[in-house]
């Protein structure tokens, strides 16, 4: 079963083998509002983690999006392009933003677990 | 001046009905403000276009001028605005500026009157001063009334005529930028058909204790729904109007930003009450020579959203700034406004707004983006 983490900075990786799919969480979606527009990295792409890689816009603002993991891109979800929407529909799930290949997999200790991120979203009240 | 004021936040009449409708609540100006509601921005907007939206705004400044005995309302606020006041017949309302010494704009402001009073409405966040601004100015002329605890109600939409005529017939007649006397719910209100979003609408300024019944009257009818500061802000941008602290401040005159129809030919050179405001030398060599920069309409290529604070460039040199950008609902795409130097500034020129460090083409257009549906009978 694919192992889910998740960043300080709201996004989540799903793990499965090699390859991690990196998104926004739920709380993110509610807090951005409607996304409108979303810049994904271009496949070949080398990120390191905590990098910018992405930015996503919501009616109301840009939001940098971080690499949890250091990697190479191998796919971004083209289908955001004419469905921007699908980011608050389903974060987990139809609004991904991209895969990569995990350089060091390592760097997935320094996330947290789901019950570790739902503890961290008590803690901001 | 764009500064919330210090102190705790404050709340409108209607923060309890906004918490009632599970609002997202946002400090604004000084106010505990509503961004959006739990549809979220993009329905509130659709909403608003297409049938019709509330919005608190009460968090704006009204104030009452009364003539001192042999002295004229009118008169006195000429000193301090460039528009043409003491034409103003009566319920009738306008759109005007209070400038400072350079022509710069303090805050904007509507300005009905009544027969009897001049009311104003200014920005929430502009309000402290202005009041203050004001009396420091007008008090020998006239007696001035901040009524900063009552409501303000925005009914915009195509449904709003329909919506307020059910309980006041009499607003169905009333023509864009006019104001009346009318009696809602048994509550004394004023009532202007204008707004801040594009749209046909009203705004209705309601005794403190009468805001939420009457909100909640209006919200029974399934036309209506609450809209919140984020719509607003998509609203008016695609509309082209001006958020002051934004696209208008004390470094922009009224020329530089567009709003010269806002100056009435009895107040520029020559006209018969010429001058005689605040920065009335610059403004009126500005209106004879035209302003160093303009602001202009932005239409960016593709999906990329160029804000406010993005450089406008031609051909790699910085020609102007973006000081409000989003996305139009309405539209689907992005669009800017900004202020460029008048000799890029014409229609059709090809700029680039500089997104995050990369350049993205965009063409200066003609503004509103989205035409203007205003009654005006």
């Amino acid at each position: 079963m694919a192992v889910v983490k998740y960043s300080e900075e709201h996004e989540w990786i799903r793990v499965e083998g090699d390859t991690g799919t990196i998104g926004i969480t739920q709380y993110a979606q509610e807090q951005l509002g409607d996304v409108v527009f979303v810049d994904v990295p271009a496949a070949g792409r080398k990120v390191a983690k905590g990098e910018s890689v992405a930015v996503v816009e919501s009616v109301k603002a840009a939001s940098d999006i971080y690499s949890p993991v250091s990697g190479e891109v191998v796919e971004a979800n083209a289908a955001l392009a004419e469905s921007p929407g699908d980011v608050n529909l389903e974060p987990m799930g139809k609004g991904w933003f991209f895969k990569l290949t995990i350089a060091d997999k390592s760097e997935l200790d320094e996330l947290m677990d789901e019950a570790g991120y739902a503890t961290f979203l008590k803690s901001l009240g | 001046m764009t500064a919330p004021s210090d102190g705790p936040l404050k709340r409108t009449p209607l923060y309890e009905l906004h918490r009632e409708l599970g609002a997202r609540i946002v400090p604004f100006a000084g106010y505990e403000m509503p961004v959006q509601f739990p549809t979220g921005i993009l329905v509130e907007h659709a909403q608003t276009r297409n049938a019709c939206g509330l919005f608190d705004v009460s968090h704006m400044g009204q104030v009452r001028l009364t003539a001192r005995p042999g002295h004229s309302t009118a008169a006195a606020l000429e000193t301090l605005v460039p528009g043409d006041i003491a034409g103003l017949q009566p319920g009738q309302q306008r759109y005007t500026q209070f400038t400072n010494e350079n022509g710069g704009i303090l805050d904007d402001l509507m300005v009905t009157s009544t027969g009897d009073h001049l009311q104003l409405v200014v920005n929430a966040a502009c309000k402290d001063a202005d009041l203050a601004h004001i009396q420091t100015r007008l008090s020998d002329a006239c007696e001035i009334e901040p009524m900063f605890a009552r409501g303000l109600l925005a009914l915009q939409g195509p449904q709003a005529v329909t919506v307020l005529s059910r309980l006041a017939p009499s607003v169905a007649a009333m023509k864009f930028m006019t104001g009346a006397f009318v009696v809602i719910d048994g509550a004394r209100c004023y009532v202007t058909r204008s707004g801040y979003t594009g749209c046909d609408g009203y705004e209705i300024s309601t005794p403190a204790d009468a805001a939420d019944p009457i909100a909640r009257k209006l919200l029974s009818y399934p036309e209506v729904k609450s809209i919140g500061l984020g719509a607003r802000d998509s609203l008016r941008l695609e509309a082209g109007l001006c958020l002051y602290g934004h696209d208008i401040d004390t470094a922009t005159t009224p020329v530089e930003a567009g709003l010269l129809w806002s100056i009435g030919k009895e107040r520029r050179a020559q006209g018969s009450r010429a001058g005689g405001f605040p920065g009335a030398a610059v403004i009126q060599k500005q209106i004879a020579e035209s302003a160093p920069r303009r602001r202009v309409g932005l239409l960016p290529e593709g999906k990329a959203i160029a804000r406010e604070g993005a450089e406008i460039a031609i051909a790699g040199k910085i020609v102007g700034t973006v000081t409000s950008g989003g996305f139009a609902p309405t539209l689907g795409r992005a669009i800017a406004m900004g202020y460029v130097e008048r000799s890029q500034s014409a229609n059709g020129t090809q700029v680039e707004l500089i997104v995050r460090g990369k350049p993205v083409p965009a063409e200066i257009v003609p503004m509103p983006f989205v035409k203007h549906a205003y009654y005006r009978g």
